[in-house]
């Protein structure tokens, strides 16, 4: 009797489970996937209507990386900055900004949520080598575009299997370029010792550099790597003060870049050229190793530094400032990563502006067909190009040279492009 | 209604009931990826794949009382077994998961030895420099892993007759597993194993006079749990389809070790508590406070060890055992309902066997201890 009454109750639970199934599946959501008429037929337009666009972007609000999670903020408020001005094209921008806490699964969920959940017109930004690389697949299996993520591995642009991505910062390939170039004008028989992080970052722009400078009268004499996890860089610089080179060439994240830039002050036998590369060459970065030790001091850039008072009376720099006290008070508008927020993310706009269709297909269109385009916070003479077999929108920079208490632009700005030609795989 | 709730709260239903139980799960379990939305599919996947790891730290921690803090790294190393077998060697996805599980028990049994000489935080820290030394060393092997630009490899992909998108075709391949991991487990503990590694867990001395090897089963808990985290990592590689040394930071084994504890130690479905907390919660503190998500899942933490100090598995026993408590003895002919109503969210293996009675008393630290961390829930008593 018990049983049946067991069996019975089981039996009407899942009966409602089916019905339920049946009548409300959330899985039906996929069907509303949207596409075009006219002109732009069968394209995608998922995300845009005439009024609204709305994008999504992935970044580390937490964890390790965190300190780049500001990035959003500078990207935010050029969004808000751009609405109250009308939108882009009338379009008012909803961006969503979500946090995978720098770990790949969760850049894999919040792809999905972004994509499958939120109906996002695009994926603008994914922070990080290891963050992009586990969604990537993703993205261009659906079809959605992932413009200008946040990392300059050279792989986004040399890569032909996924055409939905694409980068925007210049290649760690082309900056090492840059300093190749440099070399090759100011010390064509340069000895060059080199300090990098051993991962994709540091053997990126190595290799960059190896291959830019091949056949020239620079050799490299000496390369020591280091791990992020390692607590300083001694050692090796004492290794590398070693090998009697005249040129240092150092590829460091922020911690490791002030203290190769200490170390090389301290040993007063030594004083090579000293090259640091744009992660490290920061303000903050030079601050605590004092400015008298790193004068002459070489790096290279390409977007408007805020703290910089060359700037100060720039209308782009000036707006910037204004809209980031109006729209993110408690984000500071001289932290240079908002600023490359507010960079990227007007460089969106370009491209926004630039599409034929409004659609996603015409995003990728349109960030793979950028003709010398001109954005307000990127140095002057720097512009984005990219085009067939161009993947990569900047691959400009200029060189400067730490002079006082602040850098000092110096030459005019090197096109890799000209110089070397595409990148290679 | 009157008379079915009734028939179910006596003791003599309990088989119906477990069968009930068992159904019922079994029917959610199966039509939750018709119903949901694929990203939720997906994440459900992610949760159930997680338990795993969960459930074969239970085993050390909450069954063998050994603390590891290096779970993170046998989850990677199985993560990158099954990635690097399917990118170099191009073999199937189904021969990755014996190599992944074996390798990971072998590299468990390797690691168990530590574990006969060190404990407590000792044992914690030996397990900690693995995790923490794993993810450079899995960069400097760059002709085999990729580096740290890390491997992108396949993922599950459905086969034509199934007729499954590829989100549904993955969850339930996961969750053939998670079952047959989790019922492993199960009937791991319900063996001389289990009753051993809790004879050991709760008086060492006393065990081994009762004749029991401390180093075989000390050894062998470890190798088991490595084995159920190495599992984990290769559905992971299945699922995600993408494995970076940055993936598996020493962060993860912490996160695997709060999950478990907020989850419930010592229990048989706490796992799948604590992984659903572990995958939920962090998205769930960001739509709270997109400032200070961290500040939110941690206040999150606090508030469960407040309430639930045995882990959300915990929490209905509690809960009912305050109730009964309160109410008027009248009510007490309705059988005692700590032992018999049934958990909410339980897992139905608990129920499912009335067969003979598991003589968990003498080793259960309930009966030693008032409030011992990691007491198990108590579900037998018969």
């Amino acid at each position: 009797m018990r049983k049946t009454t067991a069996l019975r109750v089981a039996a009407a639970a899942t009966a409602a489970l089916l019905t339920a199934t049946a009548c409300s599946s959330r899985r039906g959501q996929d069907a509303q996937d949207t596409a075009a008429g006219g002109a732009c037929k069968g394209q995608q337009t998922t995300g845009i209507t005439d009024k609204t666009i709305k994008l999504g972007g992935i970044y580390p609000l937490s964890g390790p990386a965190s300190a780049y999670g500001t990035i959003s903020k500078g990207a935010a408020a050029y969004f808000k900055y751009v609405n109250d001005k009308g939108g882009i094209d009338g379009r008012k921008v909803q961006f969503i900004v979500r946090d995978d806490g720098y770990q790949p699964p969760k850049a894999v969920e919040e792809a999905r949520r972004l994509v499958e959940q939120e109906k996002v017109f695009a994926v603008f930004q994914t922070l990080g080598t290891p963050s992009t690389a586990a969604v990537w697949d993703y993205l261009n299996k659906q079809k959605v575009p992932q413009p200008f993520v946040a990392t300059g591995a050279s792989v986004w642009g040399t890569d032909d299997q996924h055409p939905w991505t694409i980068g925007w910062q210049p290649n760690y390939v082309a900056e090492a370029r840059v300093y190749a170039k440099y070399l090759q004008d100011a010390r064509p028989k340069a000895k060059v010792a080199v300090l990098y992080q051993n991962d994709d970052f540091g053997k990126d722009l190595l290799g960059g550099f190896k291959k830019a400078v091949a056949g020239s009268g620079i050799k490299v004499v000496a390369e020591e790597s280091y791990e992020v996890t390692d607590p300083s860089v001694s050692a090796q610089m004492a290794s590398l003060a070693r090998s009697g080179a005249d040129v240092l060439l150092n590829v460091t994240t922020p911690k490791f870049g002030s203290q190769a830039l200490a170390a090389d002050a301290k040993n007063t036998k030594w004083n090579p050229l000293h090259i640091v590369n744009n992660v490290a060459s920061s303000t903050a970065v030079l601050q605590p190793v004092g400015f008298k030790n790193v004068q002459g001091v070489v790096s290279a850039t390409y977007f408007k530094d805020p703290a910089d008072p060359q700037w100060a009376k720039d209308p782009e720099v000036k707006t910037y400032t204004n809209a980031m006290h109006k729209y993110a008070p408690d984000a500071d508008p001289a932290n240079q990563f908002n600023a490359y927020g507010w960079a990227v993310a007007s460089s969106l706009h370009q491209a926004l502006d630039a599409m034929k269709c409004p659609t996603r297909e015409g995003l990728r269109d349109a960030v793979r067909n950028l003709k010398k385009v001109k954005v307000g916070m990127l140095l002057p003479g720097v512009t984005m190009s990219t085009g067939h077999g161009d993947a990569f929108p900047l691959e400009t920079m200029q060189l400067m040279r730490f002079k006082g208490q602040r850098w000092q632009l110096f030459g005019k700005p090197v096109d890799t492009r000209k110089e070397f030609g595409p990148p290679a795989k | 209604m009157n008379t079915i709730t009734t028939a179910l709260g006596t003791d003599r239903a309990r088989r119906p009931r477990a069968a009930l139980t068992v159904l019922l799960t079994a029917a959610v379990a199966v039509g939750a990826p018709f119903y949901l939305a694929p990203f939720q599919v997906f994440q459900l996947t992610m949760v159930l794949l997680y338990a795993v790891a969960l459930a074969g730290l239970n085993l050390l921690v909450g069954f063998g009382g050994q603390i590891s803090l290096g779970h993170g790294a046998f989850f990677a190393a199985g993560a990158y077994t099954t990635a690097v077998m399917l990118d170099r060697y191009d073999t199937g996805h189904l021969a990755t998961l014996p190599v992944a599980a074996a390798g990971c028990f072998l590299l468990g049994l390797g690691f168990g030895v530590p574990a006969l000489r060190l404990r407590g935080l000792y044992l914690a820290l030996v397990t900690l420099s693995f995790a923490v030394f794993l993810p450079p060393l899995l960069k400097r092997l760059e002709p085999v892993t990729g580096g740290s630009m890390g491997l992108t490899v396949d993922k599950l992909q459905p086969p034509a007759w199934s007729g499954l998108a590829e989100d549904q075709w993955m969850y339930f391949v996961v969750l053939a597993v998670t079952a047959v991991a989790l019922l492993l487990a199960r009937n791991l503990l319900r063996s001389r194993v289990g009753r051993a590694l809790l004879a050991v867990r709760d008086n060492e001395s006393a065990a081994e006079v009762m004749g029991v090897r401390l180093s075989l089963h000390k050894t062998l808990a470890f190798a088991w749990s490595a084995m159920f985290a190495g599992v984990a990592g290769c559905l992971y590689t299945w699922v995600i389809g993408f494995v970076s040394p940055d993936s598996f930071s020493f962060v993860l084994s912490i996160t695997l070790l709060a999950g478990l504890v907020v989850g419930g130690l010592g229990s048989l479905y706490g796992p799948l508590l604590g992984a659903a907390f572990v995958m939920y919660v962090p998205s769930v503190s960001q739509d709270l406070s997109e400032a200070a998500p961290g500040v939110v899942f941690g206040l999150l933490i606090i508030t469960v060890m407040f309430v639930a100090p045995t882990g959300l598995a915990g929490l209905p026993g509690r809960v009912l055992g305050a109730v009964a408590r309160r109410l008027p003895r009248t009510t007490t002919t309705r059988a005692p309902i700590p032992e018999a109503a049934p958990a909410p969210d339980a897992e139905p293996e608990s129920r499912a066997e009335s067969g003979p009675p598991v003589t968990l008393t003498p080793a259960d630290p309930a009966v030693v201890d008032a409030e011992p961390v990691g007491a198990p829930p108590r579900t037998e008593k018969e």
